[in-house]
């Protein structure tokens, strides 16, 4: 892709609403990178967040969440 | 108009064809397996769908789908067949869907015998199956009508879009009349409201008789009842022979009502005036017209293979407005003319005229 | 650029879903459906197959499937989606259909569904979704369920001598011949949620290319059920679960299979070709004008199975179509087949006929003895009885009746043949009594007989019958 786009490194992200703190993101992980909040969600679960650095954007955790929207990774 | 000589159950598949149907599923059971075989070799050989299910639940789950789809299905079977369709056509019935069903009644219950009967009168007309629902019952008494209520009974499930079921016997699906064959008409339905049909057209559409909350649910289930009401007030079909005059009104329906019909004028020749009722629709039942007949008519007579069933309807109707008599036999066996004239004998001769 | 996120497959919003968090889906935390919904919307995706995707939701924790999925959806009783599929599919064949099912669903009250379809080879997918457990109704135990697995049903644990033991349903199907595709797969380790995705996708390529049956077995998690937390309930399907359910191709014939071979036709409804169709059907002859009927036909025929007494009814129910008059023809049915002989009712009116049963006759024809025996007092005073008297030895009442008889078995065995001693009849019937004329008869007889070869002793035999009444020879 010649255009440069806004994102240059992989990244995974976590609707924290819409997490129901099953934490299967969190083990399949290679990096380990994925990690679950103290504090709850509306619906009263602990969601999973990014830790912020060396996703590689494999997408595991897309696949092992249960969930359709709460996960998103992008590996530019 | 082109005609042929035809069995009853052979009539009921050249009616399915007028009237669009395209598929059929169906399980072999006596006396209605004749429906199966006119339909395995017609549906083919038009382009349409014939399968053999693997069990009489199978089949109504089969028509479930294609109805589903806003296409013309049908099913047949006899009475443990019809007992077993019961669960698909509850389904059915709360997601509005229209097909039809025969039935041809044997005798019962359990395994019972092939021969006819009108033992399943309850359970054709009550609903049948769990929940608050009717089938459209259509109550054809020779192979014309087989045909021709077949015909109709497809525009009916339509229009209402509801199972409409045909009760007939092993007398009239096994006998052979003149049949005048109709002429297919377009469909004048448009089910892609509502029909899920695996086409761009239809994808937001949902077939479904689940309604989680018992809020929607009531409503859904007032929706139903509202159309219920509507099918009884617009389509109640019923024919009356001699009752004009009548001391004694025989109610009567599908085979029986055409014994009845041979003793009217013989009764008449001895001075019994007793005419005919003959419920067309079996629901919507003909309520109305026999509550009329009943601030005149001295007496009522239903007749029946059953051992009272419809009886308890006519009385409903009659509302105690005048004595409602009942004579049935069941089993496979069916009265005889001179069976029913010492029947009116007995009620007239003790009655007010 | 790579992006892993919602199929659009999916509902943007799951405004079907009951309650609030209308993005989320009702299913439990770590619940292996999710999973496996994912897999599925992505591949509709990838395959473009979403707008003519129906998609069966069944009873069971999937009863909701058509929350989710952007397509054309059907919610099926317990057990009954593969009837469904097989329907919808049938009636489109251009429709993706997937059957979506639990265990208590596919392998336990829809079993017959299950494999009745997979035998048949429908071109639908199922997707098996094993949990060995039932969900839903609160976590009883499934066909699947494993030994010792406590449920609310074995709260000892599945005992095999009690319970039986888990069915394999992948290894079971893949005996049949039909279906093209079966794997078991499962959603434990990222590995195995990988290898799912594939055979997900490859199923529904399979139904794509009309290749026919596709099966895919899940193993799935219910931590709800199962009661662990789903991280634990992930690794003792792992560890565990596939023990029991061995993971692998069980069958896959998408190779050798050409694309379109399981592909099935439908039409829809043409009323002008459906009209040519029915035309087929019609008499080989024209019901012109109503004759004259010089008294109504009760008629009464019986004898022994195989005299062709039924055909007799038949041939005279025809002439009197042909004559524009009413006509009903019952064959003996029900208690009526008591003593072992055949008979059957006919009726000839130029009014509406009430009773397709004669049960008193004004014409008796009796092929045999213990018809004689059964019918005669039946026959109206004054009405005719035809005796085969070849074959029945007794007497008719001739006081009574008007008894003609005729050695009809003998009279056939001279035209060629005695299987036409019921056309012998025939032509005493038409003759005793003058209801039609023997041209009349000669001409519809010749439109009715199929086979050509017949006619000529058909007509000899006709007349014969109906010479000897008329001419008494």
């Amino acid at each position: 892709m010649a255009a440069k786009t806004a994102v240059d490194v992989p990244f995974m992200e976590v609707n924290g609403e819409l997490c129901k703190g099953c934490q299967l993101c969190v083990g399949v992980c290679p990096k380990t990178v994925i990690a679950v909040s103290e504090k709850l969600n509306s619906a009263s679960y602990h969601p999973a967040y990014y830790t912020g650095a060396d996703c590689t954007g494999c997408g595991l955790c897309f696949y092992a969440c249960p969930e359709p929207a709460a996960i998103r990774v992008v590996k530019p | 108009m082109a005609k042929q000589f035809m069995k009853g159950n052979d009539a009921i598949i050249v009616g399915a064809l007028a009237a669009g149907c395209r598929a059929y599923y169906g399980y072999p059971i006596t006396p209605a397996s004749e429906i199966a075989h006119a339909a395995a070799l017609h549906f083919p050989a038009l382009g349409g769908v014939f399968i053999q299910a693997e069990s009489e639940v199978s089949a109504i789950n089969m028509v479930y789908g294609t109805a589903g789809m806003g296409i013309r299905t049908m099913t047949a079977s006899s009475s443990p067949g019809f007992s077993l369709k019961q669960e698909g056509l509850s389904y059915a019935a709360g997601a509005e869907l229209p097909c039809v069903v025969v039935n041809i009644v044997r005798g019962g219950p359990g395994l019972g015998n092939i021969a006819p009967e009108q033992g399943d009168y309850f359970q054709i007309t009550k609903g049948g199956g769990h929940g608050n629902y009717r089938l459209i019952a259509l109550a054809p008494n020779g192979a014309q009508e087989m045909c021709d209520l077949t015909r109709k009974a497809f525009d009916l499930a339509d229009k209402y879009r509801n199972p409409a079921c045909i009760m007939a016997d092993g007398i009239t699906g096994q006998m052979m009349e003149v049949v005048d064959i109709p002429v297919p008409e377009p469909i004048p339905f448009d089910h892609s409201s509502w029909a899920a049909d695996g086409t761009a057209a239809t994808r937001k559409n949902l077939v479904s008789s689940i309604v989680l909350e018992p809020e929607e649910l009531e409503e859904h289930n007032l929706k139903l009842d509202a159309k219920y009401r509507e099918i009884v007030e617009n389509e109640v079909l019923y024919e009356e022979y001699r009752t004009d005059d009548a001391d004694l009104v025989v109610v009567a329906y599908g085979v029986v009502s055409r014994i009845v019909y041979s003793t009217v004028d013989q009764a008449r020749a001895e001075g019994l005036k007793v005419g005919l009722l003959r419920p067309i629709t079996l629901w919507p039942y003909p309520e109305k017209a026999l509550s009329a007949l009943a601030e005149r008519v001295p007496a009522f007579l239903a007749v029946e293979l059953s051992t009272g069933q419809m009886v308890e309807d006519l009385r409903l109707a009659v509302n105690g407005k005048a004595p409602v008599h009942f004579y049935g036999r069941c089993g496979g066996m069916v009265p005889g003319g001179e069976e029913l004239l010492t029947e009116y004998r007995k009620i007239l001769e003790g009655g007010r005229s | 650029m790579k992006v892993f996120e919602k199929s659009p497959s999916f509902y943007e919003v799951f405004e079907r879903k009951s309650g609030p968090a209308k993005e989320a889906t009702h299913y439990c935390p770590g619940c292996g459906h999710g999973n496996i919904h994912k897999m599925i919307a992505e591949a509709m995706d990838d395959l473009e197959i979403t707008e003519r995707s129906v998609f069966v939701s069944p009873v069971g924790c999937s009863v909701f499937g058509y929350y989710y999925f952007d397509c054309g959806n059907f919610q099926a009783a317990h057990g009954r989606a593969p009837a469904v599929a097989t329907a919808v599919k049938r009636s489109n064949p251009d429709a993706i259909v997937i059957s979506y099912q639990g265990d208590g669903d596919l392998a336990a009250i829809g079993t017959a569904e299950t494999i009745h379809a997979a035998n048949r080879g429908e071109n639908i997918t199922v997707f098996f979704v094993n949990n060995a457990i039932y969900g839903m109704t609160g976590g009883q135990m499934a066909p699947t369920t494993m030994i010792g697995q406590r449920s609310t049903t074995t709260p000892l644990g599945r005992a095999e001598q009690i319970h039986g033991n888990p069915i394999r349903m992948a290894e079971m199907l893949a005996t049949l011949p039909a279906p093209t595709y079966i794997e078991r797969v499962a959603v434990g380790t990222s590995k195995q949620i990988m290898k799912t995705r594939k055979a997900i996708r490859k199923a529904l390529k399979i139904q794509k290319e009309g290749k026919g049956y596709s099966f895919v077995e899940i193993v799935s998690t219910c931590p709800t059920g199962w009661k662990m937390d789903p991280v634990a309930a992930r690794d003792w399907l792992v560890d565990d679960m596939l023990k029991v359910f061995p993971l692998g191709v069980f069958k896959d014939e998408s190779d050798n299979v050409d694309e379109g071979t399981w592909d099935r036709s439908f039409e829809g409804f043409v009323p002008d070709k459906v009209n040519t169709y029915l035309d087929r059907m019609k008499s080989p002859f024209d019901v012109t004008e109503e004759l004259d009927l010089v008294k109504d036909l009760n008629c009464k025929f019986a004898g022994f199975g195989g005299q062709g007494i039924l055909t007799l009814g038949l041939f005279l129910s025809q002439i009197g179509m042909r004559a524009g008059h009413q006509v009903s023809w019952f064959p003996a049915y029900g208690p009526e087949m008591r003593g072992g002989t055949a008979n059957c009712s006919v009726n000839i009116s130029r009014d509406r006929i009430g009773s397709p049963l004669v049960d008193r006759p004004n014409m008796l024809v009796v092929m045999n003895q213990p018809s004689l025996d059964a019918f005669e007092k039946d026959v109206v005073d004054g009405g005719t009885i035809i005796v085969d008297s070849t074959i029945v030895e007794g007497k008719a009442d001739a006081k009574r009746l008007n008894v003609v008889a005729l050695p009809a078995s003998d009279m056939a065995d001279e035209v060629g043949t005695t299987k036409v001693a019921n056309v012998v009849i025939l032509g005493a019937v038409v003759a005793a009594t003058d209801a039609y004329e023997p041209e009349f008869v000669e001409s519809t007889l010749r439109a009715v007989i199929k086979k050509q070869s017949l006619i000529d002793m058909n007509m000899e035999a006709f007349r014969k019958g109906y010479d000897f009444v008329k001419n008494g020879n």
